[in-house]
């Protein structure tokens, strides 16, 4: 097998499902590295991520996890390192055109359009997806009408999958927090990713509403049949449904693996709950 | 319980935004006819209709595209000018005033969007207050280049000079438009209440039908958050740049009708208290709220012809209105109270409802 997987550098090994193997990774990323005024935010980060793989990416608060994701979609340019989406390189594209490509995400602390609802929310994702111009927006033209109404159908197709029709004309900014989170994945949903990054889905909501969560997860990926990376502190949802688990701290990756071989790497549990002391 | 839409409400919006226009234009035309119009009002009926369009354009870029401009007249200026030399220049060929009218207000929309693309390409991709600093100096650039311009017809076609009337040299059959500092001159009066109505209706229909479209909502995205609307894939730099030349270009056909309505127009005019009265009705009216627009323009430009009673309080008396309508429509008290209000009205309504059952 010439999987590309093997021909990145240890320490990254590749982890990703069997079922992926043999067709190029959605997700390459070999010593991506960015610097904040001297200072290494991120450092010599590997990881590959298959084409249907649910990964993970966790470590302590401060570790440089969102920093990643903001690399990744090229919020910061990085200044060292190459990510290859679906093969092709990204160097140079801005978050926009890392959007058309192929990457969407949602954000730690929501970023939704709060003044508009949700159903222009979504319609917002689909900004690509059903194309006319101003001119026969302003004028009304039938092209208008027949991508509106598509749109439309879509946005309400999309956010049947967490049972969010009803509250279409809802503001965005008045839903409750959980449900907050759910449109933003519907959001960026819409874009028609292949790689979705979800960053902290399941803060701020309670046990069920994680359990539930953790399902939709799985269901988003087995519909779209898309790659999922998310960062999470709820250990429960990502060793229940991560396939491969990336640490991050300090900005370096200090153990990848599966959920069993994560809980067992004496290098995590340090860096969770710190070195003992010696007598 | 009777499911509504969700564009039905905005549709029903939209309608009474229209009818408002329609209504208070038949109401005029009714007092007008039966004599109980003053000459002075009279006169106020085109400007209260290019400054609604100037209000109502200007909301665009304020409250929809969420950035400053201090310029707005810049853009106003430039339509006013453009739109005088094409009716001018039209006089021989064109003898239909209505048609003189259009080709004005096209080309002045045509040169201010022009304008406003290139004020607006360096300083939209800018993150910021930029557009704001950049606009308040384009505005004082415009009026002081157009104060210096003198610009004639000839027999062999325009001629546009900046030092002084003679060296357009047009001779004896040429016309001298506009003579520096003392402006235009000689222009003639096209602009009519009816055709200002119709301008104000079309500046409606751009407006609202943007907004509510693909393009309206990439508008609004960037102006939401700017990071999220990158990272769903839109151009930040080009729905920026739309609605920022939507905005100019609808400017200047305010600025072409404003300026057919008298006979001598000058630059200054269009300095920077009329970028600010035009925020003022922006601010008034609601950011983002194109009918609050609307109604402050024609209130706040009709304010100062009605307060000539007080005679030398006059102004005195517009800014303690400015003030009261400032304290009263964002007063928290006072909107609990109208909300009470009309709770208890729903609730007496349903409990009526409940005794007849």
């Amino acid at each position: 097998m010439n999987n590309p997987a093997k021909m990145v550098p240890v320490p990254s090994r590749a982890i990703i499902p069997e079922r992926d193997l043999g067709v190029t990774p959605i997700l390459e990323v070999s010593h991506l590295g960015i610097n904040f005024g001297g200072l290494n935010a991120v450092e010599d980060f590997n990881i590959i991520v298959g084409r249907t793989e649910i990964a993970g990416l966790i470590g302590p608060n401060g570790a440089g996890k969102t920093t990643v994701f903001n690399l990744l979609t090229k919020v910061y340019q990085p200044t060292r390192g190459a990510i290859l989406l679906d093969g092709k390189d990204t160097a140079g594209m801005s978050t926009m055109q890392i959007n058309q490509a192929g990457i969407a995400r949602t954000f730690q602390n929501i970023r939704l359009f709060q003044a508009l609802s949700v159903e222009d929310n979504v319609k917002i994702g689909l900004h690509n997806q059903f194309k006319y111009s101003t001119l026969s927006g302003i004028l009304r033209l039938p092209r208008y009408w027949d991508a509106e109404r598509k749109a439309r159908e879509q946005a309400l197709e999309l956010l049947s999958i967490f049972n969010m029709e009803r509250m279409a004309s809802y503001k965005a900014g008045s839903l409750p927090y959980g449900a907050q989170r759910r449109l933003e994945i519907v959001r960026a949903l819409a874009t028609r990713p292949s790689l979705l990054l979800l960053d902290e889905p399941a803060a701020g909501m309670n046990p069920s509403e994680t359990e539930a969560l953790m399902a939709n997860i799985i269901k988003i990926r087995d519909m779209f049949q898309i790659a999922i990376m998310l960062i999470e502190h709820d250990m429960r949802l990502v060793m229940g449904i991560c396939e491969g688990i990336a640490v991050l701290n300090y900005g370096k990756i200090i153990a990848k693996g599966t959920p069993e071989e994560i809980q067992a790497n004496p290098a995590v549990i340090e860096a969770y709950l710190g070195q003992k002391k010696e007598a | 319980m009777k499911m509504t839409k969700p564009g039905q409400k905005r549709l029903i919006s939209n309608a009474i935004t229209y009818a408002i226009v329609i209504v208070a234009y038949v109401l005029i035309q009714i007092l007008d006819g039966s004599g109980n119009l003053t000459s002075s009002l009279r006169g106020q009926l085109v400007p209260i209709c290019a400054y609604i369009v100037m209000a109502v354009s200007l909301n665009l870029t304020v409250g929809v595209l969420g950035e400053l401009s201090l310029g707005h007249a810049g853009f106003m200026s430039l339509g006013a000018f453009s739109g005088v030399i094409v009716s001018l220049g039209l006089r021989d060929t064109v003898s239909a005033g209505p048609l003189r009218l259009l080709a004005a207000l096209l080309v002045g929309a045509v040169i201010a969007g022009l304008f406003g693309f290139i004020v607006g390409v360096p300083a939209l991709r800018l993150r910021g207050d930029y557009l704001a600093i950049v606009t308040l100096a384009f505005g004082e650039i415009i009026k002081n280049v157009i104060n210096t311009l003198y610009v004639g017809i000839g027999p062999d076609g325009l001629r546009i000079s900046m030092s002084d009337q003679a060296s357009l040299g047009l001779g004896e059959s040429g016309t001298v438009i506009m003579r520096g500092p003392m402006g235009a001159v000689g222009v003639d009066k096209l602009a009519s209440f009816g055709a200002g109505v119709i301008l104000v209706l079309i500046t409606l229909a751009i407006v609202l039908n943007l907004v509510h479209s693909r393009s309206g909502r990439a508008i609004m995205a960037v102006r939401d958050n700017r990071i999220a609307a990158e990272s769903v894939g839109i151009s930040i730099t080009r729905y920026k740049l739309t609605a920022f030349i939507i905005s100019a270009a609808l400017a200047g056909a305010a600025g072409a009708l404003y300026a057919l309505n008298y006979s001598t127009v000058v630059a200054r005019k269009f300095d920077f208290n009329t970028s600010i009265l035009v925020l003022v009705f922006v601010v008034l009216g609601g950011i983002g709220n194109i009918r609050g627009s609307i109604i402050a323009a024609a209130v706040l430009t009709v304010l100062p012809e009605l307060l000539r009673a007080f005679n030398d309080y006059r102004m005195l008396a517009y800014a303690v209105i400015l003030i009261l309508v400032m304290l009263t429509s964002n007063n928290d008290r006072l909107k609990q109270l109208r909300w009470r209000i009309r709770s208890y009205f729903q609730h007496s309504s349903r409990r009526q409802e409940a005794e007849h059952e």
